[in-house]
């Protein structure tokens, strides 16, 4: 009963959705005020129904209905609840689902936050969004339908989910991922109404900003969550492995990075247009490319799902499309006319466009090689494989990071329309010879030798930290207490700083964790024990243990710190029981300046094992820097800007012409 | 180039990609069918205790003249419980294949006791049933977690290794299509 | 030379520098990351040279592996194609899925003595995978066989 519930939910949402798609647009060129201001009403019911329907998986699950095929093919009774709920999106269907959820909550946002926006507008952008709800929730209900059910042969037991999905990774990490990835419908939907209405403006600018901002926070988080997994759960201490379905999430972040730089332009200047509007469709346009590859069987990868060739070719039609459609869209409506509003050298303008430059150069860097074993088997044919390993990318990205570093710190002190090389130069020398004397000298302090690489490294970051130092030193001397200059400081000024100084500690994070880890990978018999830094790893042995799902062999390994006793860590090796799969569980002791990673590797006979240990320097600031980095895009979000009405908007300037700066009073830039 | 036409520019590239993950996806691969270094050879010759008669033994000579499909089990194998139903059902729709069942112990104290009530109380799709106990046999034939379902022609060579469960629809998308070629 | 024309001009220059960097970047990379497979047939043959850096795929023929006796960490199993075998030889730990008798793809180069030193040994954590191009290079190896019979 539930299942079926569920099922015409869908179907209800869908017919709601294409209602949505269609009558709010028809009335933006008819004029009907009435037909366009459903697109409130028709966006809230879409959600009531797919927020009831996932409500009816997510209870099939908990109730363990297998006569629900998507329940019995994932999910056990001897499940924890949590992981029963989790499991709702942990293969390709209920994913789906997941994804057709969280676009119809994003769209109901979009009508409930937009009271300021005029109504053609709202009912041109949640047409576009009821338009590609449409097309995933078809997708679901016809080829990849959660709510499939087996009656006649009901299986009394279900197949268990994966037992590398069994984990906290699980719950956290796609919810996040897509919240990211379809949040960029919204920027992108934004970008397809400024086109169909001919109105490109600052406002434009101004209402697309805080909802990409909140998308690439979200990106951000799920992106880290999943490197953070990766790190604990595979057993390697490994985080980032330029796998093709992690490259395929990085690159709409690139493009959202750019997107939200490119954004603050067109809003203060009213230049970059239709740079900007492709941006926002190119960063929709990966996040749906990156949902296809992982689903299709194109590219393969341990995350990939399994789903067959059929279905992936129905998801390449809806990706024709859309993203098809929206780039022809583009070359026929995007302005030719330049912004009329000049800028010169080394203004603001300049520097933001090196940061586009350089990301977009990224990603494209990282598309060819994802993509280059495809087009090799394309070209030379199956006999002639290849792959494209880390220091591919490695190579190419990590240049172009160092050199968008520089910019980044220079950019602090920029203005909009002319910044003298003078005034840098006065802003940043004292910032860039601190930076480079520190970079040189602490790890030459700890460490006592030379690394060239993790020194110029460490100078970056610590040339972008000096940086925001100094201008928030600068900004905060006019008035007669420093702590109220700050707090009179937009907060889309300290979103900015916050993310910049999170990717500073990335920076770190990355650059200490890969050159100054130390990993041994040693054969112990019980006993003997192994040195690294000032801690003592003393293999005691290995036990037999049974859990609730599983049984291990788990390790005791003694630590001592400088001779005294320090702790106690217990590295599993897991075999599961209902599948046979075998698992490593690593002992992480997290430490806000360095991590103990041990493993246990395999059993080499007497009682002795390959046991893996590791000392990871800041490995833990990669993830605390990207949650900064997500702050501050939220922080930015929450500016006055952004909640204040704003009559004026509701008479856009039109096409062409560029838009009275109402943000901020002429001469001193102080916001971002 | 005018400045309009190279705004199509964006749109093209796309083409191209889209040309190239078409053609990525026209490879058809079968992301259930693991090759096996056995396939295309006879099958591994063994002889092991039956499960019914403990006194019996089962013996690969038995596994020739017909189409066999060796299914590899556990009574401790969740997926096993969800595929049970399917296999009854279809050893009954296909009287001319018959249905080898490996019960696995995988060290599980009373496994065969176990595997015998669980057969009679949920029906027998297995015309021949024998005992792994110590995973030799599993060895052999390569064999990585269970539920696994190997293809035997008349000849005794093994066709087709599929892991994981069967299903309706897993049987008439890959095995009813190798099954027409095999008969 | 006008003002604004110099800075069109230099501002040419600098994109054509920067394309020219780049583009030489990314030949650079795409040969430092691209990963050549060759099959242990094809190793047999005298295809790689010694002392390059390939990666090998095949199966681990069954009773080769050898875990103890060794120094350290190290372990040696014989990779094969069913046509012929090569000898392998790692230091460090096995991924979880490496088997005898099932498939493995091994990254590393090939010593004097006709030894391939592994210096990575590729896993997966899905029992269902096997690399598409140890298939492809088992299929190439049985055609061979067949061809020679």
């Amino acid at each position: 009963m539930i299942p079926e519930l569920g099922n015409f939910a869908v179907m209800l949402a869908l017919c709601l959705a294409a209602l949505q798609a269609t009558i709010p647009l028809v009335g933006t060129y008819t004029g009907n005020q009435l037909w366009m201001s459903l697109c409130r009403p028709l966006s809230s019911g879409v959600w009531v129904f797919i927020a009831l329907a996932f409500a009816c998986l997510a209870y099939a699950f908990l109730q363990d209905d297998f006569s629900v095929a998507y329940v019995a093919r994932n999910s056990n009774s001897m499940l924890p609840a949590y992981y029963k709920f989790a499991a709702v999106w942990g293969a390709h269907e209920g994913s789906l689902l997941l994804w057709v959820l969280i676009l119809a909550s994003w769209a109901y946002a979009v009508s409930l936050l937009s009271r300021n926006l005029p109504l053609d507008i709202l009912a041109r952008v949640l047409s576009v969004m009821g338009l590609i709800s449409v097309g995933f929730m078809a997708f679901l209900l016809f080829t990849s339908n959660p709510f499939e059910r087996q009656l006649l042969n009901m299986p009394p037991e279900g197949a268990d989910l994966n037992p590398l999905l069994q984990d906290f990774g699980l719950i956290v990490h796609p919810p996040m991922l897509y919240m990211g990835y379809v949040g960029f419908s919204v920027a992108f939907s934004f970008a397809i109404a400024a086109l169909l209405t001919g109105r490109l403006d600052a406002a434009w600018a101004r209402w697309t900003r805080p909802w990409t901002n909140a998308a690439w926070a979200f990106l951000t988080v799920g992106i880290a969550l999943g490197s953070w997994w990766a790190y604990y759960e595979l057993g390697w201490g490994g985080w980032w492995f330029w796998d093709p379905v992690e490259n395929v999430s990085f690159m709409p972040w690139l493009v959202g990075t750019a997107l939200i730089h490119s954004l603050a332009v067109t809003e203060k200047r009213g230049v970059f247009k239709s740079w900007t509007v492709l941006l926002a469709i190119a960063a929709f346009s990966l996040s749906l490319l990156g949902a296809f590859i992982v689903r299709s069987g194109v590219i393969t990868s341990v995350h990939a799902f399994a789903v067959d060739p059929e279905r992936g070719m129905v998801l390449l039609a809806l990706l024709l499309i859309i993203i098809g459609g929206s780039l022809f869209l583009y070359a026929l409506r995007a302005p030719v006319v330049k912004g009329s509003a000049s800028y010169e050298g080394t203004s603001r303008e300049v520097f933001l466009l090196i940061n586009n430059i350089l990301l977009v150069v990224s990603t494209a860097a990282i598309l060819g090689g994802t993509l280059a074993p495809l087009i090799y088997e394309a070209i030379y044919g199956e006999a002639n494989r290849i792959s494209v390993g880390p220091p591919y990318f490695n190579i190419v990205f990590l240049p172009l990071m160092a050199l968008l570093s520089v910019f980044l710190g220079l950019s602090t002190f920029s203005r909009w329309k002319r910044t003298s090389v003078a005034h840098l130069k006065e802003q940043g020398t004292k910032a860039a010879i601190a930076a480079v004397i520190l970079g040189i000298g602490l790890p030459l302090l700890f460490t006592m030798e030379v690394d060239w690489g993790a020194m110029l490294a460490l100078s970056l970051a610590l040339w972008i930290v000096f940086c925001i130092a100094r201008d928030l030193w600068d900004k905060s001397s006019n008035r007669a207490s420093r702590v109220a200059a700050l707090k009179s400081l937009s907060l889309s000024y300290w979103g900015m700083q916050l993310a910049h100084f999170g990717f500073a500690v990335i920076i770190c994070g990355v650059v200490l964790t890969s050159h100054y880890s130390v990993e041994e990978d040693v054969r112990l018999a019980p006993g003997e024990s192994i040195e690294i830094g000032s801690y003592e790893f003393r293999f005691d042995g290995v036990v037999e243990r049974a859990g609730p799902n599983y049984d291990a062999a788990s390790a005791t390994i003694f630590v001592t710190k400088n001779g005294a006793e320090y702790m106690t860590m217990h590295p599993e090796k897991r075999t599961y029981r209902a599948r046979g799969d075998m698992q490593t569980e690593a002992d992480i002791d997290v430490g806000f300046f360095r991590d103990l990673f041990t493993a246990l590797g395999d059993e080499r006979g007497e009682g002795a094992w390959v046991v893996r240990v590791h000392l990871k320097p800041f490995v833990f600031w990669i993830w605390f820097g990207a949650m900064l980095m997500a702050a501050g895009g939220i922080t930015a979000i929450l500016d006055r800007r952004y909640r204040t009405k704003r009559v004026a908007d509701a008479i856009a300037a039109p096409l062409g012409t560029t838009a009275p700066d109402t943000t901020t009073g002429g001469g001193a830039p102080v916001n971002a | 180039m005018s400045n309009r036409a190279k705004l199509f520019i964006p749109a093209a590239f796309f083409l191209v990609m889209l040309g190239l993950l078409l053609f990525g996806l026209g490879k058809g691969r079968d992301p259930n069918h693991v090759p096996s270094a056995l396939t295309n050879r006879p099958l591994p010759e063994f002889t092991r205790q039956a499960l019914f008669d403990p006194n019996g033994t089962v013996s690969s000579e038995q596994l020739r003249g017909g189409i066999f499909l060796v299914n590899f089990w556990g009574t401790w194998c969740a997926p096993c419980h969800y595929e049970h139903p399917y296999l009854v059902e279809i050893s009954e729709r296909e009287p001319d294949i018959t249905f080898v069942g490996v019960n696995v112990s995988a060290d599980y104290p009373g496994e065969p006791e176990r595997a015998r009530d669980f057969l009679d109380e949920r029906g027998n799709p297995f015309k021949i049933s024998l005992i792994d106990d110590d995973g030799s046999l599993g060895i052999d034939f390569g064999v990585t977690g269970a539920p696994e379902t190997f293809v035997i022609d008349s000849s005794g060579t093994i066709r087709y290794r599929h892991v994981g469960v069967i299903d309706n629809d897993v049987w008439a998308e890959t095995f009813e299509p190798l099954l027409a070629q095999i008969r | 030379m006008h003002a604004a024309r110099k800075q069109k001009l230099m501002i040419v220059f600098a994109i054509l520098l920067g394309s020219a960097a780049t583009v030489a970047l990314l030949l650079f990379a795409f040969n430092q990351g691209l990963n050549v497979f060759y099959t242990p047939t094809e190793v047999a043959e005298g295809k790689v040279a010694a002392r390059q850096n390939f990666r090998i795929g095949g199966m681990v023929k069954e009773g080769s592996l050898v875990k103890q006796g060794l120094e350290g960490s190290r372990i040696a199993f014989v990779a094969t194609d069913m046509n012929e075998d090569i000898p392998v030889e790692y230091t460090g730990v096995l991924p979880d899925l490496f088997r005898e008798g099932q498939g493995v793809v091994a990254d590393g180069y090939l010593d004097e003595s006709g030894v391939f030193q592994a210096q990575q040994i590729l896993a997966k954590h899905d029992e269902n995978y096997m690399s598409a191009e140890v298939k492809a290079a088992l299929d190439a190896a049985a055609a061979k066989k067949a061809e020679q019979q």
